[in-house]
């Protein structure tokens, strides 16, 4: 009798689970396996588009590709920078929302909005604010605070248009973090900080020492959607810079894109998709590493 | 709308005796969250209703004269560029690649919340996984299926991955909402002799109602603001969604952009996003929340 209540129990409940299962499969699980496969064969115009084994020869290609080293460079610069001045500026978003004032809801409302607008279309919008003929960010620094004379060709330049899409991917994401950061501050207990207070601790002190702590995991977990977000980014990129100039903001990701689409090399671009793959799977596994350890350091705290 | 959030705990520091020091320098940085969030939409904004001239002056026009005015570029966006379609596109693609992904991640997660099944942890696992993969990491393959069964140019070819990559984040947050619903009232309904499937629709549903909403305007915003699979698998130009329309507005070109449009796309592709915002802010906040924090 009771064994009957249980299987029906798994009965239904591989039912229930099984529709979301078998996209999930579909959708993630097949397109990364089938990157694995595909990428020891060549599968491009030389060979008529059709698939012919050749073992590692994609990854001893991959070895030796400049392009392919430059993309993995300027994505983590790309990374590395945005994530932390993300991390700061989100951070300090979140202390600020966290104060009480009047008119909190509405200033919380609008400092989520970068993160729900569309990556492509934000792109577009500072496109036009660093274009260098009619860009405002030109006319400001002119104008405004006279720290150039000329206009400056801001995504024209190599060094400038890495740290301009970086400016934009920090506009579109702090809210991101800062919405992260703000739910783990209102999840510290207040108590907290009055005997801490009472024990003459300044309010720096208290940041360190007890914000800061209790704060890791949402920071770690923040981060960890950020890395992998910046590591693939694409769209704000593709629509900003194109990759350029001269491929100075070309991504991984951009590189896959166009191996496929314009290259129409079906082989190589899965291999590229396997090391990105596996870059991130293992940054993934160290974080969470880190972050099991810090969750038990702050319970510690806690207890 | 009402809400299954508790109401929010003012978690601030005591507000009694203040340094005035300390009271501006927060309203400072609020000025400056303000102007930061707001500047480039605000920006954005402007340009739109500014016409070409004023657009391309030298010193940039902030404060437009009277007939320096125009909807002009508005009005060239749904006249020419037939705006209207690709908004038609992506609420269509978007609304109904959410609903499925309720329709399937919902019973998952309430089968992952409260059912004892094997292969549960492994499939938590997963999804908590598979919601960091970028997905340039998957539209390789998904090509090649799109490319098989022929649905190239189909709005299945951008419905499936939307369901699909909303699926991960609609089972977090409706797992952790299961699990915080009262045991009491399935337990009952099972005394009443429901069973699984009837209890759910009749008694569970019902209260869950709020975590649906929260749940299926996050999948919206993120279908609706998707780029790369709208732009591989959907060539044909009068099937294209609003963020593809738009970039390719800008042309692949430097010369002659039509910037007067392009802000107007920009506005007009953002506006439901942001409206979804400003009366959704707390389930917005809610959901990311529960969906990466609590997983």
């Amino acid at each position: 009798m009771k064994d009957t209540i249980r299987m029906r129990e798994i009965r239904t409940g591989w039912l229930l689970v099984l529709p979301a299962t078998l996209v999930l499969l579909l959708v993630y699980a097949y397109p990364i396996l089938r990157a694995f496969v595909l990428s020891v064969f060549t599968e491009n115009l030389s060979t008529g588009l059709n698939a012919e084994f050749s073992g590692f020869s994609n990854y001893t290609r991959m070895a030796l590709d400049g392009r392919f080293w430059s993309s993995i460079w300027n994505t983590s610069i790309f990374t590395a920078v945005s994530l932390v001045i993300e991390l700061v500026l989100g951070l300090g978003f979140a202390l600020v929302l966290d104060q009480t004032f009047r008119g909190r809801g509405l200033v919380r409302t609008i400092a989520i909005l970068p993160w729900a607008l569309p990556t492509a279309l934000i792109a577009l919008a500072w496109r036009w604010i660093f274009n260098s003929e009619y860009g405002v960010w030109n006319d400001m620094l002119m104008n405004w605070v006279p720290l150039i004379n000329d206009p400056v060709n801001w995504l024209g330049d190599p060094t400038w248009a890495m740290i301009c899409t970086i400016a934009a991917d920090v506009w579109k994401t702090t809210s991101f973090v800062s919405i992260l950061l703000l739910a783990g501050l209102q999840s510290i207990p207040q108590d907290l900080y009055e005997a801490h207070a009472i024990d003459g601790a300044s309010r720096w002190q208290s940041f360190r020492q007890i914000t800061l702590p209790l704060l890791m995991p949402q920071i770690l977990i923040a981060m960890l959607f950020r890395f992998a977000q910046a590591f693939g980014i694409f769209d704000l990129i593709a629509v900003m810079t194109g990759g350029g100039p001269g491929g100075a903001t070309e991504m991984v990701s951009l590189y896959i894109y166009s191996t496929v689409m314009r290259y129409l090399d079906f082989g190589y671009g899965a291999a590229l998709v396997v090391v990105t793959f596996l870059i991130l799977i293992a940054v993934v596994a160290v974080a969470i590493a880190y972050f099991n350890k810090a969750r038990s350091a702050a319970t510690g705290v806690d207890a | 709308m009402t809400t299954t959030q508790k109401p929010m705990v003012a978690s601030s520091n005591p507000t009694n005796i203040r340094p005035t020091w300390v009271q501006i320098t927060l309203w400072v940085a609020i000025a400056f969250i303000l102007i930061f969030s707001l500047g480039p939409v605000l920006w954005e904004l402007l340009t739109s209703i500014k016409t070409n001239e004023a657009i391309t002056t030298d010193p940039v026009v902030y404060i437009p004269a009277l007939d320096q005015y125009t909807f002009q570029h508005y009005i060239d966006l749904f006249a020419r560029n037939h705006f209207h379609r690709y908004l038609f596109n992506s609420a269509f693609v978007a609304i109904i690649s959410t609903v499925l992904c309720l329709c399937i991640g919902a019973p998952a997660a309430y089968a992952l919340a409260r059912l004892r099944i094997p292969g549960e942890q492994i499939i938590l696992a997963v999804v908590l996984v598979v919601t960091l993969f970028p997905y340039i990491l998957l539209f390789l393959g998904l090509l090649e299926l799109v490319r098989a069964a022929g649905l190239a140019n189909n709005y299945l070819a951008l419905i499936i991955p939307y369901t699909a990559i909303n699926l991960p984040l609609t089972i977090l947050v409706m797992r952790s909402f299961f699990q915080q619903l009262p045991r009491d009232l399935e337990d009952s309904a099972k005394v009443d002799g429901y069973n699984t499937l009837q209890m759910l629709q009749q008694i569970v549903l019902p209260m869950t109602l709020p975590a649906l909403a929260t749940t299926g305007i996050l999948a919206f915003i993120f279908a609706w603001n998707e780029y790369i699979f709208a732009l591989t698998f959907i060539t044909r130009e009068s099937m294209q969604t609003v963020p593809v329309a738009a970039a390719q507005l800008a042309g692949t070109t430097l010369f002659d952009i039509p910037y007067g449009p392009l802000a107007a796309a920009t506005i007009v592709g953002t506006l439901p996003l942001i409206l979804l915002v400003l009366f959704f802010q707390r389930q917005i906040v809610q959901g990311l929340t529960s969906g990466s924090v609590k997983g």
